[in-house]
């Protein structure tokens, strides 16, 4: 198990390639969808830049707040895990959470959102760019994913209005 | 279905009938896809005397089994149809998302049949498809069309179009998809112009699935390792790009400078190179759907008369602008790069059609009155104005938009168009390259560098170093290229990926995707089989033994300097040597034998 261990995201390396859609998505369902992946490369072509976003495993998850079964709980390395058993699909956390980070696979009749895979997230596996990777993060990497996590709160935000 | 989504749509553009029809999977088993099952298609359906831009040619938007699954750059669609630059069967592929995304709106392809009487564009949306209106839209660039469609449709739907030069039927046109990526050779947009359909705008949430998620996944895995590994895929392209190419043709003496009149060393190369493009203008690598290569390039040029933003210019782009009309101002080729882009033409024949025009012109064929202005070789601000004006075509530009052949045939001198079968060869001086003149003499689409690419191992010497300045062993290393990349284009994935991986490699992604237990031999044979029936669409369509050959000039004037300094391509020893090889009689028409063996009926 990665204890300790964080998604950390460069933007600035991203290709925009998506490979970590198609790892994630085949890794959760066994075949090539972006709709059922954990992580979407947001691309803003003007700017010039790609943003693959997958979840924060917020301290604080709203979308663990709102669910009124109880579905979704933090394991012991902080890691935000959907309960399939007791989640009812009624979509509250969709809406709560800041990021757009849940979605939902209407097949499966399940929610999709960011395991880490269980420690070995397939996302970082495959980048090649080193975008995404796995690691034990020092305290200016995780000033640095803060940061990319506020500026996506402005732009949802911005989206949103 | 595993691999393929196992549906097509079928489009009549004269009286608006949509429908769907399931995919051939004998045909697809034979074919792959993409390119191969492409040209399947469009034989069984269409008169290979048709007239390119007449109603009666069709239009094929084709994937392949891989595409949009997670092998190696498996972002890649094919368009195929009669091409109006060659008169050959026209196929051009290209990457991005778009071929992806059609799959997963639920098809394998779509077919255009006819003409519609006012411009309009397809939109599938989810298994859906409805014709509609693009009369708002004639007119307007590449990049204002995909910013409409994607505004009028859906935030994350894709989109491939046509610019004004294909409306404008430039013989040259092509088709753009996720704005910067091109269907790009032999005049395909002409063909969707013709048919007044401005764009098609896909967008799905389904999925592709393969027959062997695990094995496929094993293979995807073993090939992105060699893909990381290999200095070319794992090194070279990700940091310079393709015109990292610059240099190192250059110091073999194989840069085609100034029409090919003055040789292959281009005494600016270094101004206009790979390594120039990333310290100057290079904003950052860009990589089409699941590519661990990226080598696409977003430029800037931040001031100055050329200023602008895009994406390129590739090797071969850089070098028609470059080398090829001797201009050494990077900031005008990437200029002009992003005008073809925006406008929708291929560089390589536009570049290569101003180059002919600057030879015209210095010898004193065609006149100043003619052109509006000087031509001569090197004139940065002329390539750039030409360029524009041929997007339009206006003024001189009407008779650029014809490309170089017809251009100077115009004239007189068709000898001093670069073309084969009068479509433009690229960036490959094949007088000091000698296994890319037989490339080029025998390419199924006229003058072109990605039906075989024997750049590999004679100049970077991959998988093995061939000297590229004789001519034994290059027809039958050749005849691999060409079946090998007629399989990689078939089965959705690019070409580059075969600097780092061979037949074994992407045998197993095909077998495992699409559930059929193939040898290696017999994937390779399927190549074979699409070569095969590219080479009897061309001859129904009135090519001969006289038109599998090279500009006079390759043949007659030796190069001046450099490593193959007084060498000419021998063509002649070549192309007996190789017609032997592909087992066609000695006028280059396959036997009854070789067609029955390859099951080609």
């Amino acid at each position: 198990m990665g204890m300790g261990k964080v998604l950390i995201v460069s933007p600035e390396k991203c290709t925009g390639c998506r490979t970590c859609e198609m790892a994630c998505s085949f890794s959760k369902t066994n075949s090539f969808n972006p709709q059922k992946a954990a992580v979407t490369v947001f691309q803003y072509d003007e700017a010039a830049i790609s943003v693959p976003v997958m979840c924060m495993q917020c301290e604080e998850p709203a979308c663990m707040k709102v669910c009124t079964v109880g579905a979704i709980y933090k394991d012991e390395n902080g890691t935000v895990l959907v309960d399939k058993k007791k989640c009812i699909g009624c979509k509250l956390c969709i809406s709560a959470c800041p990021f757009g980070n849940m979605s939902f696979n209407a097949d499966e009749k399940t929610m999709v959102k960011c395991d880490l895979c269980g420690g070995s997230p397939k996302c970082a596996e495959l980048c090649t760019s080193g975008t995404i990777q796995f690691k034990e993060a020092t305290p200016t990497e995780l000033n640095k994913k803060r940061l990319v996590a506020d500026k996506f709160m402005e732009l949802f935000q911005e989206v949103n209005k | 279905m595993s691999g393929w989504i196992g549906k097509l749509l079928r489009v009549n553009l004269s009286n608006g009938n949509i429908k769907e029809e399931p995919l051939n999977l004998n045909d697809a088993k034979l074919y792959l896809g993409a390119r191969g099952l492409g040209t399947k298609i469009f034989m069984n359906e269409v008169d290979p005397k048709v007239e390119p831009l007449s109603p009666e040619n069709k239009l094929i938007f084709l994937t392949g089994p891989l595409t949009g699954t997670l092998a190696s750059s498996a972002g890649r669609y094919e368009v195929v149809t009669k091409a109006p630059l060659t008169g050959t069967i026209g196929a051009s592929n290209s990457g991005g998302h778009f071929g992806p995304e059609l799959k997963f709106a639920g098809y394998d392809g779509i077919i255009f049949e006819g003409k519609a009487e006012r411009p309009v564009y397809l939109y599938v949306n989810n298994g859906e498809a409805e014709l509609r209106s693009a009369e708002h839209l004639w007119g307007k660039t590449v990049f204002e069309t995909t910013d409409e469609l994607v505004n009028e449709t859906n935030a994350s739907a894709r989109v491939a179009c046509i610019g004004p030069a294909g409306e404008k039927g430039v013989l040259y046109a092509t088709i753009m998809n996720d704005k910067h990526r091109a269907a790009g050779r032999s005049g395909l947009g002409a063909v969707m112009g013709s048919k007044n359909l401005k764009a098609v705008v896909v967008k799905g949430t389904g999925s592709v699935d393969v027959a062997k998620p695990k094995e496929f996944m094993a293979a995807c895995l073993d090939a992105r390792a060699k893909l990381k590994a290999n200095p070319v895929t794992g090194a070279g392209l990700p940091t310079y790009g393709t015109q990292i190419l610059v240099n190192i043709l250059n110091q073999s003496g194989a840069l085609p400078t100034r029409n090919w009149r003055d040789g292959g060393i281009f005494e600016n190369a270094e101004d206009t190179s790979g390594e120039a493009l990333s310290e100057k203008y290079l904003v950052k690598a860009k990589g089409c759907f699941a590519c661990s290569i990226g080598c696409g390039r977003v430029t800037r040029i931040p001031d100055g008369k050329f200023k602008g933003m895009g994406e390129g210019p590739e090797y071969e782009a850089g070098w028609s602008f470059g080398a090829d009309c001797g201009v050494r101002d990077l900031a005008a080729v990437c200029k002009a790069n992003f005008i073809c882009n925006e406008y929708g033409l291929d560089p390589i024949t536009l570049g290569s059609t101003i180059a002919c025009a600057m030879e015209l012109y210095e010898k004193g064929i065609v006149n100043k009155e003619e052109l509006g202005r000087d031509l001569q070789f090197g004139d940065a601000d002329a390539v750039v104005e030409f360029t524009k004006l041929t997007a339009v075509r206006k003024g001189f530009g009407d008779k650029l938009a014809n490309g170089s052949y017809r251009l100077a045939e115009e004239y007189g001198h068709s000898e001093l168009s670069m073309s084969v079968k009068k479509q433009e060869m690229p960036a490959y001086d094949a007088r000091g390259v000698q296994g890319m003149g037989l490339e080029y003499a025998t390419s199924n689409r006229g003058g072109c560098h990605v039906r075989g690419y024997m750049t590999s191992p004679e100049i970077l010497g991959l998988p093995q170093k061939l000297d590229p300045l004789v001519t034994d062993e290059k027809a039958q290393w050749l005849k691999i290229f060409q079946d090998l990349t007629a399989v990689v284009d078939s089965a959705g994935i690019c070409l580059f990926t075969t600097f780092a991986l061979g037949l074994p490699e992407i045998a197993e992604m095909i077998r495992t995707a699409v559930g059929v237990n193939y040898t290696d031999e017999e994937v390779l044979r399927i190549g074979e089989r699409i070569w095969n029936l590219e080479k009897i669409f061309n001859l129904k369509a009135g090519f001969t033994k006289a038109d599998d050959s090279l500009p006079p000039r390759l043949l007659n004037e030796p190069l001046p300097e450099g490593p193959g300094k007084g060498l000419v391509v021998k063509l002649d020893e070549m192309l007996t040597e190789y017609y032997k090889i592909r087992g066609w009689k000695e006028d280059g028409e396959p036997t009854e034998e070789k067609l029955s063996e390859l099951a080609i009926v």
